[in-house]
C-alpha cells in the first residue's frame, strides 16, 4: 500500500477513516448541520444584529454616538474599572497561586475553595454585600458619611465591584499550572545561587507567563463586561458612574436604541479581540506546554 | 570539603524518613548513598544541601554547622533526578545561570562568563549543543548540562540525587564511567544517590546501604560486597540464597539437613533460630546422597560466558543459585528433576531479624 496518506494529528481523522469505525454518512451531516444551526441562530444571528442595528442610521449617527460626552465617561470608567481590577488580580492570583503550590499550610484547602466565591455567588448579591457593608446605612456607612468618603454610588464602589467579581480568573489559571510544574526548577536557582525575587523573575515567571495571559485576558474581559454586581452598586448617574454595560441597559430603556447598539458594538469588538487573543494564546501555550512535556520526560 | 552528618533525625508524619544518621564524607571523595526507595537516602542528600531541613541533628560542612546556612550560601552543586534544567532557556544560558546570579561585586564580565560556559560545555563534551534548548535533547545530554551548570559555580561539594535513574542501561553505563573519570580529574567531594547496587560498587570510591532511615553500613566497596554487616545487606547486594534454620552444634540445621558453619560467629546459643547467607559462587552442587548440604533439585541450567548458572528448588519450594565453572559444571552433567546437595564453601550467620531485608 502506498503510504503517502498524512498522519494527522487529529484522532478524529484517524477514527474516520477507517471503515470499521466510521459512522453512516446521515449521522454526521445531522450533527454538523445541527451544532452549525444552533450556533448561527444563537450566537452569530445575535453577534451580526448587535452590528447591524448599531449602523442601521449610518456611520455619522454611530460614531456620534460614541462621542457624546455620557458615552466617552463610561468608556472611560470601564477602562479605569478594568485598569485597577485587573493589576490587582494579577497580582493577587500570582501570590495565591504561588502560595498554593509551592508552600504546604494549613487551611490551603479553604483557600482554593473561596478564591471561587466569587464564580458561585451570583453578581447582584456580591453588588448587595458591598451596599451592605460601605453603603449610608450599612456597617462602615456612617463613619465613611463623616469622613466625606463616598464608594458606594461612587467610582471607589464599582471597582471593588469589578476587584471582586473578576477575582478568581488569574489564580484559577496559574494554579493547576504551577501545580503540574513542580518546584524543581525553582529549587535548582536556589541551589544556583539566586535568591528569592531573582528565581521569580528568571524562572517561575517565563514558565507561567503564557497561563498568566491567558488568565489576564479572561479577567479583562470579564472586568469590562460585568453588569449584575457594578449596577448594584453604582446608582446610574449619568456621566459619573455608568460603565459601558450600564450605559448600554439605559440608552436601550430611553428608547435610544442606534445609541445603545452602538456602545454594545463595542463590547462586542472587544469580546471579538479577546477571542482573537485567546485563540493566539492558547496556540502558543499548547505549544509551550508540548515543550515543557517533552523537557520532563527523558 | 568534608561533610559531617551528626545524628540527624526527619520524619515526614508518622514516617520517619532518617533516624539518627551519622556519617562522615572525606574531602574528596565519591561516596553512594544506595538503598531501595524510601530508605532516606534522597531526603539525607536535600538534608546536606539545605533543600529540606532535619528534626533534629547536624550537617557540618568542612567543620562548621551548616544548619543556619542558607542553600544559597552552602557552595553545593546540585543534580536533579530529573534534571530541572530551565526549560524556556538555551543550554548556554542554563550552564551560564549560576555565574549570572552572582552578586554583582562577585560577577565576572560577561566576556568571561562565555569564555567559562564554553570550558564547562567542553569538559561534559557537549560544546556543540550551546544553542539548543533542554526538550531538543537526550537524556543523557541533559544529565551531562545538568551537571556543567551545577559545576559552573565552582561547588565545594557535588550532590547527585540518582544521576543516572532515567536513561537507558547502554547510557547509564557510559556515564559513570565518564562520571568517574569526571571526579577524577576535578575530585570534588561528590555525594550520590542510587538504588542500583551494580552502580554503586562500580563507581564509588566508598558505599553507604541505607535502610528504613537507618546507616546499615559503610565501606569500600570491595568491604561492603565481601563482608555484608547485617543480613539486609546481604540480600541487597547481588545475588544471595538464604537458609533459615537454627543453630545445632557446630553447623545450622535446616529442615532435616545440617550445614556446616563458619566459625567467626562465636556467640549464637544453641538452638537460635539463624538466617544463613551464602552467595551463587560459594556453593557447590554434590550429587547424590551424602552427609553434609542441603537437598535441592535441579530446575534448569543456564550457561552464558565463563559460568553456568544452575536455579534449583528447595524440599519447600524455595529457590536457590549456583554458578559453577563452565567445566565443574560440565564434569556433573545435571539435568532437571535431578536430586542433589548443595555445599556452602562459606556460610554468613546472622541471629534471625523480623523482616530484614530479602
Amino acid at each position: 500500500m502506498a503510504s503517502t496518506r498524512q498522519i494527522s494529528a487529529d484522532p478524529s481523522a484517524r477514527f474516520e477513516t477507517h471503515a470499521a469505525t466510521r459512522e453512516a454518512p446521515w449521522v454526521k451531516w445531522t450533527l454538523i448541520v445541527l451544532a452549525l444551526s444552533f450556533f448561527a441562530l444563537f450566537l452569530l444571528m445575535p453577534l451580526a444584529a448587535v452590528f447591524a442595528e448599531a449602523l442601521r442610521k449610518g456611520w455619522s449617527t454611530y460614531f456620534a454616538a460614541l462621542v457624546e460626552p455620557d458615552a466617552l465617561a463610561a468608556i472611560r470608567l470601564t477602562l479605569i474599572a478594568a485598569g485597577i481590577a485587573v493589576p490587582l488580580n494579577l497580582i493577587f492570583g500570582v501570590a495565591a497561586a504561588w502560595a498554593i503550590a509551592k508552600f504546604t499550610f494549613r487551611g490551603k484547602h479553604f483557600l482554593i475553595t473561596l478564591i471561587d466565591l466569587p464564580f458561585s455567588v451570583s453578581p447582584v448579591v456580591a453588588g448587595l454585600v458591598f451596599v451592605l457593608m460601605f453603603g449610608a446605612h450599612g456597617w462602615f456607612g456612617p463613619w465613611l458619611g463623616e469622613n466625606d468618603i463616598k464608594i458606594i454610588f461612587a467610582v471607589p464602589g464599582i471597582v471593588l465591584a469589578t476587584v471582586f467579581v473578576t477575582f478568581p480568573f488569574v489564580a484559577r489559571e496559574l494554579i493547576p499550572l504551577m501545580q503540574a510544574q513542580g518546584r524543581e526548577e525553582e529549587e535548582a536557582a536556589i541551589v544556583l545561587g539566586a535568591n528569592g525575587w531573582r528565581t521569580f523573575w528568571h524562572v517561575t515567571l517565563p514558565n507561567i507567563r503564557w497561563g498568566l495571559l491567558y488568565g489576564i485576558i479572561l479577567c479583562n474581559a470579564r472586568a469590562m463586561g460585568e453588569f449584575g454586581a457594578v449596577s448594584v452598586v453604582s446608582g446610574h448617574i449619568r456621566g459619573e458612574t455608568n460603565t459601558m454595560p450600564l450605559q448600554v441597559e439605559i440608552l436601550y430603556n430611553e428608547y435610544q436604541f442606534a445609541a445603545a447598539f452602538a456602545v454594545a458594538s463595542l463590547l462586542a469588538l472587544l469580546a471579538l479581540a479577546t477571542l482573537g487573543v485567546k485563540a493566539w494564546v492558547e496556540r502558543r501555550a499548547g505549544g509551550a506546554r508540548r515543550a515543557a512535556r517533552d523537557g520532563a520526560s527523558s | 570539603m568534608s561533610i559531617q552528618v551528626r545524628n540527624i533525625a526527619k520524619r515526614f508524619g508518622d514516617f520517619i524518613a532518617l533516624d539518627d544518621v551519622t556519617l562522615d564524607f572525606p574531602s574528596g571523595e565519591l561516596v553512594a548513598l544506595l538503598g531501595p526507595s524510601g530508605c532516606g537516602k534522597t531526603t539525607l542528600l536535600r538534608i546536606i544541601a539545605g533543600l529540606e531541613s532535619a528534626d533534629g541533628g547536624q550537617v557540618l560542612l568542612e567543620g562548621e554547622d551548616a544548619s543556619a546556612k542558607h542553600v544559597r550560601e552552602r557552595q553545593v552543586g546540585f543534580v536533579f533526578q530529573h534534571y530541572a534544567l530551565f526549560r524556556h532557556m538555551s543550554v548556554f544560558d542554563n550552564v551560564a545561570f549560576g555565574i549570572r546570579m552572582k552578586p554583582r561585586a562577585r560577577r565576572p564580565a560577561e566576556r568571561e562568563i562565555h569564555a567559562k560556559v564554553r570550558r564547562l560545555l567542553e569538559l561534559v563534551q557537549l560544546d556543540w549543543l550551546a544553542g539548543r534548548f533542554p526538550s531538543q535533547l537526550s537524556g543523557g545530554q541533559r544529565q551531562r548540562i545538568a551537571l556543567a551548570r551545577a559545576l559552573a559555580v565552582e561547588p565545594r561539594v557535588l550532590l547527585l540525587d540518582e544521576p543516572f535513574g532515567a536513561l537507558d542501561a547502554k547510557v547509564r553505563k557510559e556515564l559513570r564511567r565518564w562520571l568517574r573519570q569526571l571526579h577524577d580529574e576535578l575530585h570534588i567531594t561528590s555525594i550520590f544517590v542510587t538504588h542500583d547496587q551494580e552502580e554503586a560498587l562500580e563507581v564509588a570510591d566508598r558505599v553507604v546501604l541505607m535502610n528504613r532511615g537507618r546507616v546499615e553500613q559503610a565501606g569500600a566497596p570491595e568491604e561492603v560486597y565481601r563482608q555484608p554487616a547485617t543480613p539486609f545487606v546481604y540480600g541487597f547486594l547481588g545475588a544471595v540464597n538464604l537458609f533459615h534454620g537454627r543453630v545445632d552444634g557446630e553447623g545450622v540445621r535446616v529442615g532435616n539437613d545440617l550445614l556446616p558453619r563458619s566459625a567467626q560467629e562465636g556467640d549464637l546459643s544453641e538452638g537460635a533460630r539463624v538466617m544463613a547467607f551464602a552467595r551463587p559462587y560459594e556453593l557447590d552442587i554434590v550429587p547424590g546422597d551424602g552427609p553434609d548440604g542441603i537437598t535441592a533439585t535441579v530446575s534448569r541450567a543456564l550457561s552464558f560466558g565463563v559460568t553456568t548458572r544452575i536455579e534449583l528448588e528447595g524440599s519447600d519450594g524455595q529457590h536457590f543459585e549456583v554458578e559453577l565453572t563452565r567445566e565443574r559444571a560440565a564434569a556433573l552433567s545435571l539435568a532437571a528433576g535431578q536430586t542433589v546437595r548443595l555445599a556452602p564453601s562459606n556460610l554468613r550467620v546472622f541471629e534471625y531479624e523480623e523482616g530484614a531485608g530479602i
